[in-house]
């Protein structure tokens, strides 16, 4: 049976982390993948902590439970490193909980890796940590604070989960009704400056 | 099931709630009368897009309740139009009263239930209590693991609601959050073949007929009362061999064939769970763990909950040991669980029927794992060596 690959993200209400698992579920759809992606709900408000999951695999997954332990974890919001993230579906939590050893963290600040790995409180050779200024590229491209499409760009490059233009793709291709030109051209730009600038350890 | 008659639409990735609002937009009922709840909201709020393009023909009702929805749709089917809605939870509840008159007048009112807890406390995660609450009041039942399940048995639903030897309304019920707020994989049919394989609906007794007038919900003393009410319990039984036709011709058409139960790794299995809904999906991958150790286990799934499938969840535990039934809802004081007590009650007249316990679990939204079923078949184990169990009844994980 083929592995199921889980991913986790972590952000704040409006930051687009619903959408950014849900682009990242269509793209490996595109690329011919089995994808689940869902959020985690809980009081509804603007700037409260909020999780979202992907499921990534080759088998049709039948798996309806919660995501405990993701291989890959992105930070869209650094401000939650350190948080207890209590309440909800889970009676406790941060955002390293149940990583394993050969996990992935990809974070949007403009700090190096070895600075969030610090700030993480990882200990050196745990899992490998990858940062990417998605703020900044966010308010360059498309104008402004959205880091999500570039924290996507990021994941392409850092992990090889997904390919760069199946992203680009599928947010050109099926959200050219919803969404105006320039917004689109914004975040396929978003996508590719993220993918160019994440750096590793 | 051959794939060469299967639909040529290629594979979408859609929420729950997203494919029940296509379904619906494809089936384009004559009424939509809403008052929506969460987790149910967006299917109303993009059903409520689709008419606003003009992408149906649909009168969108909006009314001040899920009382008054459930009464617009009766008004409406009783008229002689397709009717439809969606709720969830405290909605359900609020249109308690409504579910039995359009039951009792015959009317093939079609329902999304995105499952939730009840109140109180608050809570907007899954559970089955809402529909659990419903299961008397003569409705059909249908229950769906995943979202491409919902979205077939929804247009199925209208199939056999619709059926001259049915008549009653019908609901599709799938998890709240879990189903109807995740994305997955599923195979859309074309709305010419959603169309086709729906028909028109035709009213026999339409109360706008003006030259064939007809009395609906009239009153009924005891001398005429209990027969209506024996006629309907005939029917809802006799429903089951049209969920069973239905089922076929939909597999015939779109390759995925339907029947009134499922099962897995079940035929030479010694101990079994039986559950609804998505939590079936999660223990199908427990099972998989334990078959590669050698564990003979399986599992039941009912996709029919009312009728109830006694017949066949017999015949598919023949042989089977050991028997836990979950519940995701309970039945205060009641004898174990709503499914419990009717699996319980269905085996009892089985030679050599297994031994049979039942666990409530993930009641508002508690996360329901691999590591909670692969727990229930090594229980279930146990009871098969000793010949006892423990604690018949009880809440897993709390």
């Amino acid at each position: 049976m083929a592995k199921t690959l889980e991913v986790r993200w972590h952000g704040r209400a409006q930051q687009g982390c619903v959408t950014a698992a849900k682009l990242l579920g269509e793209a490996a759809l595109g690329e011919g993948k089995h994808v689940q992606a869902f959020p985690e709900f809980g009081p509804e408000r603007m700037g409260a902590p909020v999780k979202a999951f992907d499921r990534i695999s080759d088998e049709p997954i039948r798996l309806h439970c919660q995501v405990k332990e993701p291989k890959i974890v992105l930070i869209v919001d650094p401000t939650l490193i350190g948080m207890a993230l209590s309440g909800g579906m889970e009676g406790e939590g941060s955002v390293i909980d149940g990583v394993p050893k050969d996990g992935v963290f990809i974070v949007n600040t403009h700090q190096t890796p070895s600075e969030m790995r610090c700030a993480l409180k990882l200990p050196e050779g745990y899992a490998s940590v990858f940062t990417v200024d998605a703020s900044g590229i966010s308010t360059e491209t498309i104008g402004r604070h959205m880091p999500n499409t570039p924290m996507l760009g990021a994941l392409s490059k850092a992990t090889e989960l997904v390919q760069l233009d199946s992203l680009t793709n599928n947010f050109k291709d099926n959200y050219a009704k919803k969404y105006s030109p320039k917004v689109i051209d914004g975040n396929v730009q978003a996508m590719e400056k993220g993918f160019e600038e994440v750096r590793g350890e | 099931m051959a794939d060469n008659t299967a639909s040529k639409t290629k594979n979408s990735a859609l929420t729950g709630n997203s494919a029940m609002a296509l379904a619906m937009k494809q089936i384009d009922p004559d009424v939509c009368a809403v008052y929506p709840i969460t987790p149910s909201t967006t299917v109303i709020e993009e059903f409520s897009s689709y008419v606003a393009d003009g992408a149906v023909e649909t009168e969108f009702v909006t009314v001040e309740s899920e009382h008054s929805a459930m009464s617009a749709c009766i008004g409406a089917s009783a008229a002689g139009g397709r009717a439809m809605t969606a709720t969830s939870s405290q909605g359900l509840a609020l249109m308690w009263e409504m579910l039995y008159i359009a039951s009792g007048m015959r009317l093939p009112i079609i329902m999304t239930t995105v499952n939730r807890a009840l109140a109180a406390p608050i809570n907007i995660h899954c559970d089955h209590s809402d529909s659990m609450g419903a299961r008397d009041s003569g409705w059909i039942q249908l229950y769906s693991e995943t979202v491409q399940e919902a979205y077939d048995n929804l247009f199925q639903a209208v199939k056999i609601a619709e059926d001259e030897r049915v008549l009653l309304p019908v609901m599709v019920c799938l998890d709240g959050f879990i189903t109807s707020h995740a994305i997955e994989v599923l195979s859309l049919i074309t709305d010419d073949e959603a169309k086709d394989f729906v028909g028109d609906y035709t009213a026999k007794h339409p109360l706008l007929d003006t030259d064939n007038p007809a009395s609906m919900g009239a009153l009924a003393l005891p001398d005429t009362y209990m027969d209506f009410k024996h006629v309907q319990s005939d029917a809802i039984a006799a429903s089951k061999e049209v969920v069973i036709e239905v089922g076929k011709e939909f597999g015939k058409r779109f390759g995925r064939e339907y029947g009134l139960i499922d099962t897995y790794q079940l035929e030479d299995a010694d101990v079994a769970i039986v559950i609804l809904n998505s939590a079936a999906g999660t223990t199908r991958v427990a099972i998989d763990e334990l078959r590669a150790k050698g564990l003979k286990v399986g599992l039941l799934k009912p996709r029919l909950f009312r009728p109830f499938p006694h017949a066949e969840m017999v015949e598919a535990l023949k042989g089977v040991k050991a028997v836990c039934v979950l519940d995701r809802a309970d039945s205060f004081s009641g004898f174990g669980g709503p499914l419990f007590n009717e699996v319980r009650s269905a085996l009892y007249d089985m030679e050599d029927r297994p031994k049979i316990m039942g666990r409530i679990y993930g009641l508002g939204g508690k996360d329901y794992t691999t590591e909670n079923a692969v727990a229930i078949y090594e229980a279930l184990f146990d009871v098969v060596k000793t010949g006892k169990i423990d604690t018949l009844n009880d809440y897993m994980g709390s």
